[in-house]
């Protein structure tokens, strides 16, 4: 059954994961999309202030978006989303990282000028395997109204 | 790269343009963003974009992309004259990302960016915190893509 607004009350919506992350990956993106050498060189990546080789802060928001999407955004009826209020990197991701997102529906309201859609406002913290929060994101997404509701 | 000294508020750069071809989309939406919308022509012509669109994420990534290829070209012309070149340390994050229109598959996004906040780190001496915002144009002119993003710059050592 296709999820709906009304299946998104504030409060916590679940814990996702695990997402295994390998270095192939880090190095694969980070050459594609951020290849600075704190992303792609041991070396280089020691000497930084990360200290070791660490996935790009745009990998880690793709992994988020792959791990909400795997846990409920295909199985919802996401019209997409606006942007991103924020998004703060709080520590490195690391090779061999295990993943989870713990998400939480901080706003549900409906649209006034599409009365059939609302907006949720979810805040999905990234978590490695020790619990240290890697990474945070608020973001609204778009999804419609149950078929009657309006 | 530049050192946090050498940056003023206000600087403006052109970064460069990135092609979305639909393999492109469908590449990065396949590993990260698995949405109708953004692996299906005819699924992406249904939805509220209205053809096949990229990932808000490929959209982001793609301007990354270009920021450090402009500052690798910086690194290589501060070589050539003999300068000492700024290596940059990591983003703490990103702030009021907005995705204006859609990215459909054909389009061609040019980034520019302008410096609008610099400060001295509380918590890192020797290190600055840049903010510049950097906004994404369509060939069309449009504006699609626009975030506010922070970064670790260093400062010359003391002299």
């Amino acid at each position: 059954m296709t999820l709906t607004f009304e299946d998104f009350p504030p409060g916590r919506y679940g814990t996702f994961g695990p997402r295994h992350v390998t270095r192939d990956e880090i190095l694969a993106f980070a050459a594609e999309f951020d290849p600075q050498p704190m992303h792609l060189d041991e070396e280089a990546a020691s000497k930084s202030m990360l200290r070791g080789l660490s996935g790009s802060g745009w990998h880690l928001c793709s992994l988020m978006m792959r791990m909400m999407a795997d846990g409920f955004i295909t199985r919802a009826a996401s019209l997409g989303s606006p942007g991103v209020d924020e998004v703060r990197w709080l520590s490195p991701l690391r090779p061999g990282d295990d993943l989870t997102l713990d998400v939480d529906v901080l706003e549900a309201r409906t649209s006034k000028s599409r009365p059939n859609l609302g907006i949720v406002k979810f805040k999905c913290t990234v978590r490695n395997a020790k619990g240290e929060a890697l990474g945070e994101m608020t973001s609204p997404i778009l999804i419609e109204r149950r078929a009657g509701a309006v | 790269m530049r050192f946090f000294e050498d940056i003023e508020i206000g600087q403006r750069r052109d970064i460069g343009a990135y092609n979305f071809t639909a393999e492109s989309i469908k590449t990065f939406a396949a590993k990260f963003d698995p949405q109708r919308f953004h692996l299906d022509e005819e699924e992406g012509k249904n939805s509220l974009f209205g053809g096949l669109a990229a990932s808000g994420w490929h959209v982001g990534s793609a301007c990354m992309s270009l920021l450090v290829a402009d500052g690798q070209r910086l690194a290589r012309e501060a070589t050539a004259r003999g300068e000492e070149v700024a290596v940059w340390g990591p983003s703490p994050g990103f702030r009021d990302l907005r995705w204006i229109k859609p990215v459909l598959a054909g389009d061609v996004v040019s980034y520019a960016n302008v410096v609008i906040d610099k400060r001295t780190s509380a918590s890192r001496p020797g290190w600055g915190i840049l903010t510049a915002r950097t906004i994404g144009t369509n060939q069309r002119g449009e504006e699609v893509y626009s975030i506010t993003a922070s970064a670790f710059v260093p400062m010359r050592k003391s002299a």
